[in-house]
């Protein structure tokens, strides 16, 4: 086991490498100029020349790559070119509310889901079948942004019971800290829980038919019991799975999540960065996102020994 | 842990954070101002970062020598007296008493002469009064003397003016910084300091009221005057969508927004808590740009067939929808309902539109079908606005539009090329400017027509140029006016750019503000809140 968890972390290292390098190309090659914004409308374009070597975008592009990696493998992620500070110091101060809003979607959705694909699938082709199969529907159509200003309006302007916008953070007390996420979570959330219940669904359909659940039943096996130890456990696989993948689909939704609600986290700082041009910003951000997919799909890994005594590594 | 003992420590957990929520007493909250600026404030240096924004948030914390009023006059602020020679080549300028940095220090004459140097490279005005420049120094802590080497008879305007950059004073070894290497320290002598370690660039940013601030006496009227502050603390909340900004301005989560939304208006009226204004009286001046260094457009023919077939209520209308109060038709180039609006020479924007003339005026200027590459920038709801109207007026009379809908990031960089378009080059694209930049010509990059030295599109008009040489060298009103109509008369046949039409936005605040007064950007002194 510790022998393979070795050797993913080793894995990471190139797959990084990939990530960085199509990053900064992408940058690279990408229409824009920040010292010309920079610059404003009464500069010169000898001005903006100046600006653009204070900057080092003058260099060749071998020169600027490998000092980025220079930087980044001792720990720097650069300097924003628009607002001056360290853009390691940017990020952490945006990582609390978007993990918070990350780990609470989690949370959320993992909790509603699966009881409601376990539901589903023992109760198929009924009303609550079909209601959780039209909820997956809507839940996969209807955009984030839709959902999210539909909650505003109907929970924060018209009944008054939660704030429209911001983050408090968890240091502040934690109702303040959770009462500006529930909104967001939902929002956030509602694709995910559509995820997660098909998938769920269909998998305990597959595991029911299954001849040990036969065997279960015969035995007189209570319905929760067969429902929860014996076939969500064998189950679990896939779903797990699933909610994995499900972390890249909440990273590209926090973005917009965190613009209808003006949560102050990485999602909007790579938007912000991204219509500036501001490149050391844009690369550390989406290499700090590459790195918790990668570490992600690590963690699912491992779990699957965790429901499934068969696999091990 | 059963599950009993679990959920009793978890209402403890809970219980023990809600006690440990800061309490906001209504009196703090009352003296908190909670405001949703135009754009993010990314950067905090005015002489670096000239974005509007940058500015706005700059007037708390750093004032100026001079400010001008509604009336454009340049008013004394840190200054207490100047005095000029008879030959108009010495300024001499005296500070007031009593002026102090944030970090409690003196303001000193050497400092301002530092701020000075600074602005002078980034600035117009301030280039020119560089390049004029004989000698800049100070005389002793609260004097100091600028030598010219001809007179320069806007100098108290340059130095009160509103339009990016402002001769922003700083302490003297902040004014050192490279022009073009942004301050990293925010200290002023204005009535705010800043809360450094509050900002979170796109998304938050924090003023505390400075107490040693020592405003003038006198009512404050725009840049001058007394700027006295009635709430102890500035919030700046950034909100990248309007909706949810409207959403927070009615639940009373904000207190003020500069920039709602056309659309939203309607439903912010009807919110009997909401008070809805005109921000900006001098609105801003719509704007089609032309490329005058490659063919069709480096023809005044063609650009003229363009200018036929502009029709500004069809711009206008675009951009802020069906309420006639916020725009107006101009038919000159300076902002209207101000001294220098002119219509001389103008008939070719306020008769009816011609295709019959446009086509006519594109065949004689030698336009052969080819393709005009349009930058049309879709993240800027007005620009993208005025890209699909121009669109249309173009195609109506036979233009070959190539219509690259982009966003303006790209339009930023790709303005700047000189290059044919087969090179990455252009023909036209849209932006505007704020009507406080295009009351006079001094701030006007728009209308200046320098050739390879003007803004993007680098038109060569030494008519235009002419004229503004006799409003610099104008001695009164009347003269600045005249060369005003000899500059439109110009434009109105050379089009450097066409005008789009003249538009005006709201403001909205919550009804328990008051203090609240329309202005080319938002004062927040005399702004209370109960």
């Amino acid at each position: 086991m510790w022998a393979y968890i070795f050797r993913r972390v080793l894995a990471t290292i190139p797959v990084m490498a990939i990530v960085a390098l199509f990053v900064f190309s992408l940058l690279y090659l990408a229409p824009g100029d920040p010292a010309a914004v920079i610059a404003g409308d009464q500069a010169s374009p000898e001005d903006v020349e100046r600006i653009r070597a204070s900057l080092g975008l003058d260099r060749p592009y071998l020169v600027r790559f490998g000092e980025w990696v220079f930087n980044i493998l001792r720990g720097d992620l650069g300097t924003s070119i628009f607002t001056n500070l360290p853009v390691s110091h940017m990020i952490m101060q945006r990582v609390e509310p978007t993990l918070s809003l990350m780990v609470v979607t989690l949370v959320l959705s993992v909790t509603i889901a699966v009881p409601m694909g376990v539901v589903a699938a023992w109760k198929q082709g009924t009303h609550a079948d079909r209601a959780v199969m039209a909820f997956a529907v809507l839940g996969f159509s209807v955009p984030v942004f839709v959902v999210g200003y539909v909650l505003a309006f109907v929970f924060a302007l018209e009944l008054d019971w939660l704030p429209v916008q911001g983050y408090t953070p968890l240091s502040e007390g934690l109702w303040p800290w959770f009462e500006n996420l529930i909104l967001p979570a939902i929002a956030l959330g509602t694709v995910y829980i559509a995820l997660i219940a098909r998938i769920t669904r269909a998998t305990m359909l597959e595991v029911l038919s299954q001849d040990y659940i036969r065997t279960a039943r015969a035995k007189g096996v209570g319905q929760r019991a067969i429902l929860f130890l014996h076939a969500l456990k064998n189950a679990a696989v896939p779903i797990v799975t699933v909610i994995g993948i499900g972390i890249a689909l909440l990273i590209g939704g926090a973005v917009v999540t965190e613009s209808v609600f003006a949560i102050p986290g990485l999602g909007r700082l790579t938007v912000d960065a991204i219509l500036r041009r501001d490149y050391p910003v844009i690369q550390g951000v989406v290499l700090l996102f590459s790195f918790v997919y990668v570490l992600v799909n690590l963690v699912i890994d491992l779990l699957y020994t965790l429901f499934d005594p068969r696999i091990r590594y | 842990m059963d599950r009993r003992s679990f959920l009793q420590s978890g209402a403890v957990v809970a219980a023990s954070g809600a006690l440990a929520a800061p309490a906001l007493s209504q009196g703090a909250a009352a003296r908190t101002l909670r405001f949703v600026p135009q754009a993010n404030l990314a950067n905090y240096d005015p002489i670096w970062g000239t974005q509007f924004v940058v500015r706005n948030a700059s007037m708390l914390v750093w004032d100026t020598l001079y400010g001008i009023d509604n009336t454009f006059t340049p008013r004394r602020q840190m200054v207490e007296s100047e005095e000029v020679s008879s030959d108009g080549l010495t300024w001499t300028f005296r500070l007031r008493e009593g002026l102090r940095w944030h970090d409690n220090e003196p303001v000193r004459a050497q400092d301002c002469v530092a701020s000075l140097e600074r602005w002078m490279v980034r600035d117009g005005m301030g280039q020119m009064i560089r390049a004029l420049r004989q000698e800049l120094a100070a005389v002793d802590d609260r004097t100091f003397r600028l030598r010219l080497s001809a007179p320069y008879p806007k100098m108290l305007l340059a130095l009160g003016k509103n339009n990016t950059p402002i001769a922003f004073m700083m302490p003297e070894r902040i004014a050192r910084t490279d022009p073009f290497q942004q301050i990293t320290e925010y200290v002023g002598s204005g009535p705010m300091r800043f809360n450094r370690n509050e900002w979170v660039p796109g998304a938050r940013a924090t003023w505390t009221k400075f107490d040693q601030y020592v405003p003038r006496d006198e009512a404050p009227n725009w840049l001058s005057g007394g700027k006295r502050m009635m709430v102890d603390r500035v919030e700046w909340i950034i909100q990248p969508d309007p909706a949810t900004a409207a959403a927070a301005l009615q639940q009373g989560e904000v207190d003020w927004w500069e920039t709602p939304l056309n659309d939203l208006i309607p439903v912010l009226r009807r919110n009997r808590n909401i008070r809805i204004d005109v921000a900006d009286p001098l609105g801003n001046v719509g704007c089609l740009r032309f490329n005058h260094l490659h063919a069709p457009f480096n023809d005044p023919r063609v650009r003229q067939a363009v200018a036929w077939v502009v029709n500004q209520p069809d711009f206008m209308g675009a951009v802020v929808g069906g309420d006639a109060a916020l725009w107006k038709q101009m038919n000159g180039f300076f902002t209207p309902e101000t001294p220098n609006y002119t219509e001389a020479g103008g008939e070719i924007l306020s008769r009816p539109r011609s295709v019959a003339d446009a086509r006519r005026l594109l065949q004689e200027g030698g336009y052969n079908g080819q393709p005009v590459t349009m930058l049309v920038a879709q993240d800027i709801a007005a620009l993208s606005a005025m890209g699909q109207v121009a669109n249309a007026a173009l195609r109506s009379i036979g233009m070959n539009v190539d219509f690259v809908a982009t966003d303006w990031g790209t339009v930023g960089a790709r303005r700047a090329s000189r290059e044919p378009v087969a090179r990455g080059g252009w023909n036209i694209f849209f932006t505007w400017f704020a009507g406080a930049d295009c009351t006079n010509p001094a701030s006007y990059l728009g209308l200046r027509a320098h050739g390879d030295g003007a803004w993007f599109g680098w038109p060569n008009d030494p008519a235009i140029e002419a004229g503004r040489d006799k409003w610099f060298a104008a001695a009164n009103a009347a003269e600045e006016k005249a060369a005003c109509e000899e500059i439109n008369r110009a434009a109105c046949q050379s089009f450097p750019f066409v005008p789009t039409g003249f538009y005006r936005a709201y403001q909205a605040w919550r009804g328990n503000v008051t203090g609240i007064n329309a202005g080319p950007l938002p004062w927040f002194w005399g702004v209370s809140k109960s």
